[in-house]
């Protein structure tokens, strides 16, 4: 079973440079956050081998989240060849973070 | 085809599937796109639910209870969101984002209310990037630092409470000069050193940059004086706007009788003016928006889908 990528600091950088990555940047004591996390376990099954699919613990690597401005959480990022492409800020359906996986695949 | 769908997956939704399927309907979904449990799971704090008293849990800990209860007798829940819904002849036609379709013999519709936006400059660009509506997802981006509130009512005092334990100082920004809450939750905040309570006031602007907000003015609506604030994060709790989108049809005319508001018109036993559609929870026409009272009207809802089904037969 495809399972989800955990990025720190020592392998963000590399992990988002290529291909379609869509980064869930979450915490444990974030109520939405944990609601979510079975729909980005789903996404990480079926985009095995097409997106990778990855979560950063804000609590744990704050120097990904400030460098990328994260003060709202869940916020999901999507990265194509390492460039910020798109982002949510909130809990949204698994057919909405589908949708933007897709149009960067395409 | 379905005996009931649910549409929403909060406390009056949960409840309605726990007392449909216990009741012996063996057809009953919950379509919600993800986030299971409501708004509540957002909250703090949880301290007017009779039976659960633990000032230790949250909203979230509070909800993660219910799931497993209301999905014991066989509830089913898929991820989706409804577009709309319709009614032809004796049955419902459900409509989802992706273009699906499921037919169902009666709806519940329990999609419940969303944050309302304040309406100050600054609000929607900063959104997500210092402009908050959820104290226990971002407060813990503010430690040791000062954060504003916008609001009067319970949400508003329980989350300057809560992050007056996590920010350096809370200032909380109200327009009347006194405030909705509760008489505990007030004066619990009142006598939180780190609570600084600003009355006839509202938020003028939210102004920042690329990194997100950097500081909000507040205007004290007697004098006109303002007052610039550099606190980088901003909590919005001033009231709710109910989730109506699905029971508008493809002209965007409501499918049933609502008020002015847009609440849905419901009569004691949560039946709308169109017959198999029920509607609970804060949707509805004086809604006291209460995790309690949803559930009640949760509970209200399935036993009605229960006889009206049988009536049918």
């Amino acid at each position: 079973m495809a399972k989800y990528i955990d990025l720190t600091q020592d392998n963000f950088d590399a992990t988002i440079a290529e291909g379609v990555t869509m980064v869930d940047f979450w915490a444990p004591w974030c109520g939405p956050c944990r609601m979510i996390a079975p729909v980005v376990e789903e996404l990480a099954e079926d985009f095995d081998g097409k997106a990778k699919i990855c979560k950063v613990n804000t609590d744990e690597q704050q120097e990904i989240s400030v460098k990328y401005g994260i003060r709202s959480i869940p916020a999901i990022l999507f990265f194509k060849d390492g460039e910020l492409v798109d982002q949510v800020v909130g809990a949204a359906s698994k057919d909405a973070f589908a949708d933007k996986i897709n149009a960067q695949l395409a | 085809m379905l005996d009931c769908a649910i549409i929403g997956g909060g406390p009056a939704g949960l409840t309605a599937g726990l007392y449909a399927t216990r009741g012996g309907l063996q057809n009953v979904t919950i379509f919600d796109d993800g986030v299971l449990g409501g708004q509540i799971t957002k909250s703090s704090e949880i301290e007017n639910y009779p039976g659960f008293f633990d000032n230790t849990k949250t909203g979230l800990d509070f909800m993660e209870s219910w799931q497993k209860q209301c999905f014991a007798f066989g509830l089913k829940h898929e991820y989706k969101r409804v577009k709309r819904i319709e009614k032809k002849e004796e049955h419902f036609n459900v409509f989802f984002e992706n273009g699906e379709r499921v037919e169902a013999m009666t709806v519940i519709v329990a999609t419940g209310s969303t944050p309302r936006r304040a309406g100050f400059n600054g609000e929607d660009e900063f959104y997500g990037k210092g402009v908050s509506t959820c104290a226990t997802c971002d407060g813990f981006f503010y430690k040791d630092k000062p954060v504003t509130v916008l609001g009067g009512g319970d949400t508003a005092l329980e989350e300057a409470f809560y992050l007056s334990n996590i920010c350096s100082d809370v200032y909380v920004v109200h327009r009347r000069d006194e405030f909705r809450a509760a008489p505990p939750t007030l004066n619990r905040a009142i006598k939180k050193e780190n609570i600084h309570l600003i009355t006839n006031s509202v938020i003028e602007e939210a102004y920042g940059g690329m990194m997100g907000l950097d500081g909000v003015k507040i205007k004290n609506t007697q004098t006109d004086e303002i007052t610039d604030m550099k606190n980088t994060g901003l909590f919005v709790f001033v009231g709710l706007n109910v989730n109506n989108e699905v029971l508008k049809d493809e002209e965007g005319k409501f499918i049933c009788e609502t008020n002015e508001q847009g609440q849905v018109v419901v009569d004691l036993n949560m039946n709308t003016s169109l017959k198999g559609l029920f509607v609970a929870g804060d949707l509805r026409i004086n809604a006291p928006k209460q995790v309690v009272s949803a559930a009640g009207d949760g509970a209200i809802t399935a036993l009605q889908v229960i006889s009206y089904l049988q009536e049918m037969q």
